[in-house]
């Protein structure tokens, strides 16, 4: 041997890896990430022939050859199926079911339900009545309702329409806070969702908006003179050119030396922070002249997002800019060139290599890409939704929040869209809430957490609710029960012998 | 300890992997079961290990109905097995890989890795050799890791040791050790069962022989069968690997490589200093055991491999040096060894795979935009030039068979303008039929007049296609023989004897090598 | 076999002596870079003056005179020790061997020396040596419990980016069961069994439904901060009397070794958590290293398949060191709460889960190393403290970053590379 020693298994630590698995973002339907490890042999065989229900059940099966004689057989089978649709209604009834949507509107059910718990049992009226349950337990039933009743339909009347308005101008405004809370969701989320797609993990959201925000905003309230459109442009281009150098860090990290992006963004996070902390504890850098507070002065009007249904909304042209990204994502991702080689460089960046495509080039480019977009949500902040000066909590969350929309949004451009207006409304409805019922907005986070983490488990939610399984796992239990059967019946057979 | 397989079926939904499976391996016997790639031996080894239940039938030792929920049970029982992809932890030392699983230890759970260190020491040195008990594994070579491997089984007294296809790693030579080794355990007593798709090897150290065949046994043998028998048991139909091509027309273009040194990541030389011309209209074939560096070569032909010094010229033009882009649009053509990790996207449609190195201009990209129209087209044309099974051309290429992804891989490499094709392994776990007709495109791609390299690890694929030979050995050239060399010669060469001596030595010696 | 043997040394002695040659080269060019910088801030920013170092308080066994130095020609002396390791290393290094640590510590050390010299010119107020060393033990206790949690964690092949959702668990709970019972070691266990609880969550995630680690990580952070501070807002502040006051630990100096100077009052006299502390690193590297436990592990963690076919359940083991891993980070949360202070506070574990994720990586995956990188990086956080009270120049905001900078230069391979472990994040799929 030329010394030269294959590791048994093929496997080769890529860089100080944290993830080996790459978040399956390739998704079937949208608002179904396949979170779970990728599946060889996933097959879109018609379920109810035996042969999709074989692929299914042998899909880690250690000996590759059968599972290739298994997809022989399928291939064989498939070109008949080609003229018999009929099962196509079937088909489609069993994607609904098992398929994303189900899961997604599972997910999200189970999460309202485990928020609704949170507030009934800190709920004073329910508390005071659970002493006297058995007594009177219509009275703890009523304050349950009540409490949660009253927190759901605060929560509407926060995030969509408040019926309690005069007119509907007044009506509508909840509807345009959740769209306004939405804009930079769905940007960030646009951001984590591309870099997904390109398998690479931005946990680095809150730094890339913070490095956004401090350029656009320096600008914003720096610069004087400029008129208004080219003052705004140019805050929009530093935010996004920001953010995206930011996340370029980390592509070029990784690019280079194989260095994680998962820590490298987590640490890239906290540096910001502190940099941004810095100016802003500094006079003559950002602090506002005059001010002991860490805080910027606010932006000129010359750089602010103008409002986008009149002064009386705080819903602004950002939002717009999150429209035509999310247009221009999908365009991105599915026309192009460029975001042909992301995704193929995030299914498989070996033979995306072989095919002459310099993955680390597009890595970089990636990162740049999904940072501008974060850097996006980051200008929208200090441009749109907070003009009289921000602190270094500017970012908000959403960082982080992205990552839950890309998860629920399956990593798509539309689903991201979705996904950031659902939160956004939780956002409004949440504020509403704890104004109207004193609930802590907090319980936003958990059950925008719980939704990504039923969502992550399908196979979760559809035991909950008994949503037929794919036709993966009976199959599987039924060969457990064979093989249990299989066991003793050897064994009875076995003392005859 | 007697071993008895009884009717033992496996199926995996519809299909059935093993068939009524009866065996029988007698202690002190080298039993082997032969049979082709998914044939269902290892499914069966698999079933025997615990890893999988049989649907139906019984596993007996020394008569004795028995069980098997897991590894761990089957061990427990004195089953041992010699993976074919090594069990064994990479930074761990030897001992503690031996004693992983059944680790004997002091008080409060602390490891006695003397006592390991002592197992290791004694085990080997029974069939005489040394492993260090201290030896890092990733560190050892892969013929000193199968050791390991096998050291690990004995070291639970298994009686019964399964070997799945263990020569696939080595050289002849240390096949021809193992061989020793198999012989020496036999003789002290142990029911071994040698699983293997080589010919060669069965008839050089097996006692008893069972074919398998999709599942079934199709027949035992004695060790005394011709290899056109064993290949016609095994296979079910006479075996021809010959592939009709005229004599090679020779064009002005030529592929030069000279002085070619690929060096990997830890500073070892995996192509050491290689040489050699292909001419257009020829076909080089490079034999030799995996793992002697034909990878790197490939790799370093399209530009993928880091560290490359020396020259590759193709009609004059250096390619080394320049981007694997930059490369494939010079013209070379390349398939490589493995096509689903460096081949396809898997979860690309076969469409998206087909133009997957051809995004960078037109026809198929314009300013910067896909073109799908003009691409479902050519993707329709290809898969019915090529004759790709499959439903449409947006299904997942992922699902389809080895042979079809295979003639994925060869109609987007083909249909561009090449002056160069490097095919790597072009016919792994490919079935028979789809082998005749890769075979045939690359006759074809060869008459075009362009140099083409094939590597191959089955020397009857690399006799069939060649023109020329070129046999390595530790990443250098052994030599460059013709096609014609009889098979010895080209087995001694592959051990790293080169060709004069190899064609001198007598060929009576060389029954159970290569 | 003999020809195997031969042949195989050949590449290998290559092998070995050219990564050597770069990795030593590395180190010399990092101490030069370190070096010239100190030079250009002593150069651009000169502090005259003299600085004044405190070696013990006045409480202590042993009272130690405080040391007055000047400071420019004290900075001026450490560089140049700083200069004669550099030049050794330079030496070491053209003769293709390794600079030692030893080497490296010691220049870290007079460096250090020399900046906290400059730092501290002409500031009235005495810089507390002790004070120094033993507020960094203090600040280090959670990343080092963190540090060793996610540490098991990641060997058995779980990356455990919760740990700062298990240390705000941990310090939550404590805080309610501390106050309920007024005893600061039920709290103690509550914070364990609550640290725990999350990684029981991280493991069904990551292990039985088989979801990235990192996805799972990242929300279950999200899940806590916003159950505590739901919590929080409902119950402790309404309650706060009841709910959200402790009794801490009180500090137990340890007779006789309390008395050594400057180490004593540094080491000796802390809480009980921190004698804790001093056990588990030790403990937590015994046993991954030395027993069965230890060895199933990194089994499971680097080569899963592997340990399968030698009987060991995966599944179980990767539970049980998330479970343990989870308990350790416990520990740590514990001493917000009935340790640092006695109540809980919002979010108050401020990132400290993300030192110590760091401080894994860092500390490539070893728990002493982790351990060392938890307490290098509460030492920082707590220099940033001392100079702020001494009037140093430099900004705070830069010390608070240093831990993230130095784990940035860490992966990115600069001060030395790292492996993690084979299988880790990756869900191991049986059959």
């Amino acid at each position: 041997m030329s010394g030269e020693t294959p590791r048994p298994d093929g496997a080769e630590p890529d860089g100080p890896a944290l993830g080996g698995t790459t978040p399956g973002p390739e998704t079937p339907e949208p608002g179904a990430p396949d979170l779970t490890a990728p599946d060889l042999t996933k097959a879109d065989v018609d379920p109810d022939s035996p042969l999709g229900e074989a692929i299914g059940s042998v899909d880690a099966v250690a000996e590759p050859g059968l599972a290739e004689e298994l997809e022989q057989e399928v291939a064989r089978e498939a070109a008949p199926a080609v003229e018999e649709s009929g099962d196509r209604w079937r088909d489609a009834l069993r994607r609904a079911t098992s398929g994303g949507w189900a899961v997604a509107l599972g997910a999200i059910v189970l999460a309202v339900v485990a928020g609704s718990i949170l507030i009934v049992v800190t709920d004073e009226n329910v508390l005071a009545s659970a002493p006297y349950f058995f007594a009177r337990p219509a009275d703890t039933f009523a304050a349950i309702g009540q409490a949660v009743g009253g927190a759901y339909s605060a929560l509407f009347q926060g995030a969509v329409y408040n019926f309690g308005a005069d007119s509907f101008a007044q009506g509508i405004r909840p509807l345009t806070q959740t769209l306004t809370n939405a804009t930079p969701l769905i940007a960030a989320g646009l951001g984590v969702a591309l870099a997904f797609r390109a398998g690479l993990f931005n946990i680095g959201g809150q730094g890339q908006m913070l490095m956004a925000a401090t350029a656009a905003g320096w600008i914003g309230f720096g610069v004087t003179g400029l008129p208004f459109p080219w003052h705004l442009l140019l805050c929009l281009v530093a935010g996004i050119a920001a953010g995206a150098l930011w996340a370029g860090i980390a592509g070029l990290l990784k690019a280079r030396t194989g260095a994680h992006e998962v820590i490298v963004t987590i640490m890239l996070n906290y540096v910001a922070f502190y940099l941004l902390s810095y100016f802003l504890a500094t006079p003559g850098l950002m602090q506002a002249p005059g001010s002991a507070n860490p805080k910027t002065p606010p932006m000129q009007d010359s750089a602010v997002l103008p409002p986008l249904l009149g002064s009386s909304y705080n819903l602004h042209w950002g939002f717009v800019l999150s429209l035509l990204a999310v247009v221009g994502v999908w365009w991105l991702l599915n026309r192009s060139s460029a975001g042909f080689a992301f995704r193929a460089v995030g299914e498989n960046p070996k033979a995306a290599r072989v095919a002459g495509i310099d993955v680390s080039r597009t890595t970089v480019l990636v990162m740049l890409v999904a940072g501008g977009l974060v850097g996006l949500a980051g200008t929208q902040q200090v441009l749109g939704s907070v003009t009289t000066g921000f602190s270094v909590d500017i970012d908000a969350g959403i960082g982080f929040d992205a990552i839950t929309v890309a998860l629920l949004g399956g990593s798509s451009p539309w689903g991201v869209l979705g996904a950031g207006i659902l939160f956004g409304g939780f956002k409004a409805g949440g504020s509403a809430m704890q104004a109207a019922q004193g609930i802590p907005i907090e319980i936003v986070l958990v059950v925008q957490s719980l939704i990504v983490l039923f969502i992550a488990a399908p196979p979760l939610v559809r035991a909950i609710f008994r949503l037929p399984q794919p036709e993966r796992t009976p199959r599987r239990r039924e060969t457990r029960r064979d093989r249990r059967r299989a066991a003793s019946t050897g064994t009875t057979e076995g003392g005859r012998a | 300890m007697r071993l008895e397989l009884r009717g033992i079926t496996k199926r995996f939904g519809a299909l059935v992997a093993n068939d009524h499976i009866d065996l029988v391996v007698a202690p002190g016997e080298i039993h082997c079961l032969l049979g082709e790639n998914g044939a269902g031996k290892s499914t069966l080894m698999n079933v025997l290990y615990g890893l999988y239940q049989a649907d139906e039938g019984q596993i007996l030792l020394d008569d004795e109905v028995r069980t098997f929920d897991g590894p761990g049970d089957a061990m427990a029982a004195g089953i041992g097995m010699v993976h074919q992809h090594f069990m064994l932890v990479p930074v761990f030392t030897v001992a503690e890989n031996v004693m992983l699983g059944h680790e004997s230890t002091r008080a409060g759970g602390v490891l006695d890795l003397d006592s390991a260190r002592d197992r290791v020491t004694e085990i080997a040195g029974r069939f005489g050799f040394h492993v260090d008990p201290d030896a890092v594994v990733e560190d050892l070579p892969v013929g000193v890791q199968q050791r390991v491997e096998i050291i690990k089984a004995l070291s639970r007294d298994a009686d019964v040791l399964v070997f799945d296809e263990p020569t696939a790693v080595l050289t002849p030579q240390e096949t021809d050790e193992l061989m020793a080794i198999m012989r020496q355990l036999r003789d002290e007593g142990a029911a071994i069962v040698f699983i293997t798709h080589k010919l060669r090897e069965v008839r050089a150290v097996a006692d008893r022989i069972t074919v398998v065949r999709h599942g079934k046994v199709v027949g035992e043998a004695s060790p005394t069968a011709t290899d056109g028998e064993l290949a016609s048991l095994m296979v079910g139909r006479a075996v021809q690997l010959t592939v009709r091509k005229d004599a090679p027309r020779p064009t002005e273009s030529e592929l030069v490589v000279s002085d070619l040194r690929v060096t990997g990541a830890d500073g070892q030389v995996l192509v050491d200093d290689v040489s050699f011309t292909v001419r257009g209209g020829e076909v080089l074939a490079v034999a030799g055991v995996q793992g002697n560096g034909q990878t790197e070569l490939t790799e370093a032909l399209v530009g993928l491999q880091g560290s490359v010094s020396g020259s590759v010229r193709l009609d004059g033009k250096e390619l080394v040096g320049r981007s694997v882009r930059r490369i494939l649009q010079s013209g070379v053509g390349f398939v490589p060894e493995d096509r689903s990790e460096d081949g396809l996207v898997g979860e690309f449609t076969i469409a998206e795979n087909l133009v997957l190195d051809r995004t960078d201009g037109p026809p198929f990209v314009r300013r910067g935009a896909l073109q799908l129209a003009t691409r479902d087209e050519f993707a329709r044309e290809k898969v019915a030039e090529y004759d790709v099974r499959t439903q449409g051309i947006e299904t997942r290429v992922g699902r389809l068979s080895g042979g079809n992804q295979q003639k994925v891989v060869l109609a987007r490499e083909l249909s561009r303008e090449l002056r160069l094709l490097v095919a790597a392994q072009p016919t792994r776990g490919v079935d028979v039929g789809s082998i005749e007709f890769i075979h045939k495109r690359i006759v074809e791609t060869r008459d075009t007049g362009i140099p083409v390299v094939v590597v191959s690890t089955e020397l009857d694929e690399a006799v069939a296609l060649a023109d020329r030979i070129m046999v390595m050995y530790r990443g250098r050239v052994v030599g460059i023989v013709p096609a014609t060399t009889p098979r010895d010669v080209l087995g001694l060469m592959m051990a790293g004897v080169p060709p004069e001596e190899a064609s001198g030595t007598d060929p009576e010696n060389e029954g159970d090598v290569a | 076999m003999t020809a195997t043997t031969v042949d195989a040394a050949g590449p290998d002695a290559r092998a070995a002596q050219r990564t050597v040659s770069t990795a030593t080269w590395k180190a010399a060019v990092g101490l030069g870079v370190v070096l010239v910088l100190y030079a250009l801030l002593l150069l651009l920013a000169p502090h005259e003056g003299s600085a004044r170092f405190a070696l013990s308080t006045s409480t202590d066994f042993v009272v130690l005179s405080t040391i007055v130095v000047p400071a420019m020609a004290t900075a001026w002396v450490c560089g140049a020790v700083g200069l004669l390791v550099l030049g050794y290393a330079v030496v070491r290094t053209r003769a293709g061997r390794r600079v030692p640590t030893w080497a490296i510590a010691v220049f870290a050390v007079a460096l250090l020396v020399g900046f906290l010299a400059w730092a501290a010119a002409g500031s009235p107020r005495d810089l507390s040596v002790v004070g120094l060393l033993g507020g960094a033990v203090g600040l280090s206790v959670p990343l080092v419990y963190g540090a060793l949690g996610g540490v098991v964690g990641e060997r058995a092949g779980v990356v455990n980016i919760a740990i700062e959702g298990q240390l705000l668990a941990g310090a939550f709970v404590a805080a309610i069961v501390g106050s309920i019972t007024n005893s600061p070691w039920a709290g103690l266990v509550a914070a364990v069994v609550a640290s725990a609880l999350v990684a029981l969550v991280l493991g069904a995630f990551t292990i039985t439904y088989k979801v990235n680690q990192v996805i799972v990580g990242v929300v279950l952070n999200v899940l806590v901060i916003g159950l505590t501070s739901f919590f929080y807002s409902e119950l402790l502040v309404p309650n706060a009397e009841t709910l959200n006051s402790t009794t801490r630990f009180e500090r137990l100096p340890i007779p006789l070794l309390e008395s050594i100077p400057v180490i004593g009052p540094v080491l000796f006299n802390q809480t009980i958590v921190v004698y804790l502390m001093y056990i588990a690193v030790p403990a937590v590297w015994y046993a991954l290293f030395r027993t069965r436990w230890g060895l199933q592990v990194r089994a499971v963690g680097e080569h899963p398949k592997a340990a399968d076919t030698v009987g060991i359940d995966v599944v179980k083991a990767r539970y049980r060191a998330v479970l343990i891993g989870g308990a350790v980070v416990g520990l740590g949360g514990a001493f917000y709460t009935v340790v640092s202070i006695n109540q809980f506070g919002r979010e108050m574990t401020a990132g400290a889960g993300f030192i110590a994720l760091a401080a894994v990586i860092f500390g490539k995956w070893d728990p002493l190393r982790a351990a060392l990188a938890g307490l290098l990086f509460g030492f920082a956080t707590n220099l940033q403290n001392v100079l702020s009270v001494v009037g140093s120049p430099v900004p705070s905001q830069f010390m608070l970053m240093l831990p993230y900078l130095v784990t940035l230069l860490a992966v990115a391979g600069l001060v030395g590379r790292s492996r993690a472990p084979a299988a880790s994040g990756t869900p191991y799929t049986k059959e």
